[in-house]
């Protein structure tokens, strides 16, 4: 419905204040005059016609004293009855995912502003999502619109030279908001995965558009398993009962439709490797190729740590450690209790305490210490 | 829309390109002054005749040099009419600067 009346207005805030006053009329007469037909339908009529109002009466006030006059171009009165039927009002959620996430924005403020425009999300959610005041929240996503506005960030699908790039920035977009969920604020998960499904629906022959979804499912199906209580819990020793199984076979289902599609690319390659991880027996070597795959891809380390991390559960824990003491990546936590790991299954313990200690220096939350304070007084 | 295309690179940016490049590089730029949605376009003489002008007390200072001592200098400006912000972006990709260690700002020009 926002993404209509963006649309149509090429304003976010009148479409905002105009999405209000419809919600504030329909509370008012819905109870008395009974729920219309298509409850949709008519909540975006109503919207436009309030939005139409105000810029008629803007436009009067504008010639009273005599301002710039407000474009004829934003009202088109013809078709007032035929946005009744349902065909009619154009979906424009696609035009609006790309507005919201232009690389011209900041990155914060494309994540909030598709929270707020696509989500559907109050301020003080997003706010409390991200840590950080109300007002600060606020005062992005005013500049992130006014930057739409003053720019003239397009409302439109980009062209097709340029398309490739612009879809790779709204699945990031995504994507970063289900990993802020994925630390533990569940409800932003479900949003990002809510998203990717949209976007999914919008582009149907993008295959990374799939993968990602067919990623962020696999992961939110193991959600419940992956702490006890405070305690953080490896995939090894995760209770797959707790495993939502009928999310699993969804992301599976997505995940063949993206490489049906010819998607090759980091997210399906992403979500192969957590389907592979949900298999009852995990095949690590597979895992240790897409792993090599997803290198190639990137040229991460982290990545190449996590290849390191397969190899060791396939069984040579040898080439893992021979791996990992090439990367260069002293100052993250995963790379230390990685190492750790290795050395403890190598049994040098004295440099297995070390390397827990360093990972422990560098663990910020609270289930990260205690899981690597658990594994030290093991040793 | 109306953009200010800011165009910022290192002084001669150009000069150890071979000759094919900097032949490449005078053609875009000449394509840019030449294009319908160029209103105009300036190159600048290097940053050492630069001069900045301040007015304090109703006395006129000036100093030598540019405003900001930075490595990528201000050397060209250029302002076009183009339909939105894509199509400014895709203008300033055009200008050889940009790929060329050098930053191509684009700015809405305030409508008169």
């Amino acid at each position: 419905m926002l993404a209509t009346l963006v649309g149509f207005l090429r304003d976010f805030d009148k479409a905002e204040e105009a999405t209000q006053e419809a919600f504030a009329i329909a509370a008012q007469r819905w109870p008395v005059s009974g729920r219309p037909a298509n409850p949709g339908a008519w909540l975006t009529t109503t919207a436009r016609n309030q939005a139409i109002d105000r810029i008629r009466r803007e436009r009067v006030l504008a010639e009273k004293i005599q301002l710039l006059p407000v474009p004829e171009a934003t009202v088109d009165e013809s078709d007032d009855t035929a946005i009744f039927d349902d065909t009619v009002i154009k979906d424009e959620r696609l035009e609006l995912i790309f507005t919201c996430c232009h690389p011209a924005l900041a990155l914060d403020g494309q994540v909030a502003l598709t929270l707020r425009a696509l989500g559907g999300l109050q301020t003080a959610e997003i706010a409390r999502a991200f840590l950080v005041s109300e007002p600060t929240m606020k005062r992005r996503l005013t500049r992130a619109k006014a930057k739409i506005k003053a720019t003239g960030i397009p409302f439109a699908v980009p062209d097709a030279h340029v398309l490739p790039d612009r879809v790779d920035a709204v699945l990031a977009v995504i994507y970063l908001i289900y990993n802020e969920g994925y630390s533990g604020r569940v409800d932003l998960g479900a949003e990002a995965i809510r998203l990717g499904r949209v976007l999914a629906a919008l582009l149907p022959d993008e295959p990374e558009a799939h993968g990602l979804l067919a990623l962020m499912m696999m992961h939110h199906a193991r959600r419940r398993a992956r702490f006890d209580g405070e305690d953080l819990v490896l995939l090894d020793d995760q209770d797959r009962t707790l495993w939502d199984t009928d999310q699993i076979a969804a992301a599976r289902a997505m995940l063949d439709q993206a490489i049906a599609l010819g998607g090759r690319g980091a997210y399906v390659v992403q979500a192969a490797i957590a389907s592979l991880q949900t298999a009852d027996r995990i095949d690590w070597p597979q895992v240790a190729e897409m792993y090599r795959r997803l290198v190639e891809l990137t040229g991460s380390p982290v990545v190449e740590l996590n290849r390191a991390a397969a190899l060791a559960q396939a069984g040579d824990p040898t080439a893992a450690l021979h791996i990992v003491d090439h990367l260069d990546l002293d100052g993250y936590l995963y790379f230390h209790s990685t190492r750790a790991d290795l050395l403890r299954r190598l049994g040098r313990a004295d440099e297995a305490r070390a390397a827990y200690r360093r990972a422990l220096e560098l663990a910020t939350s609270t289930p990260e210490r205690r899981f690597l304070t658990r594994r030290l007084d093991e040793l | 829309m109306q953009y200010a295309l800011l165009i910022y690179a290192e002084p001669g940016y150009g000069d150890a390109l071979p000759e094919a490049e900097r032949e490449a590089v005078v053609a875009d730029y000449s394509a840019l002054a030449d294009d319908p949605r160029t209103l105009t376009s300036a190159q600048l003489h290097p940053v050492e005749t630069a001069t900045c002008v301040r007015v304090v007390g109703g006395r006129t200072l000036m100093t030598d040099g540019p405003f900001a001592d930075t490595k990528e200098v201000l050397g060209g400006v250029s302002l076009i009419e183009a339909a939105n912000l894509d199509e400014a972006i895709e203008l300033a990709a055009h200008i050889p600067a940009a790929r060329l260690g050098g930053v191509v700002e684009v700015r809405p020009v305030v409508p008169r």
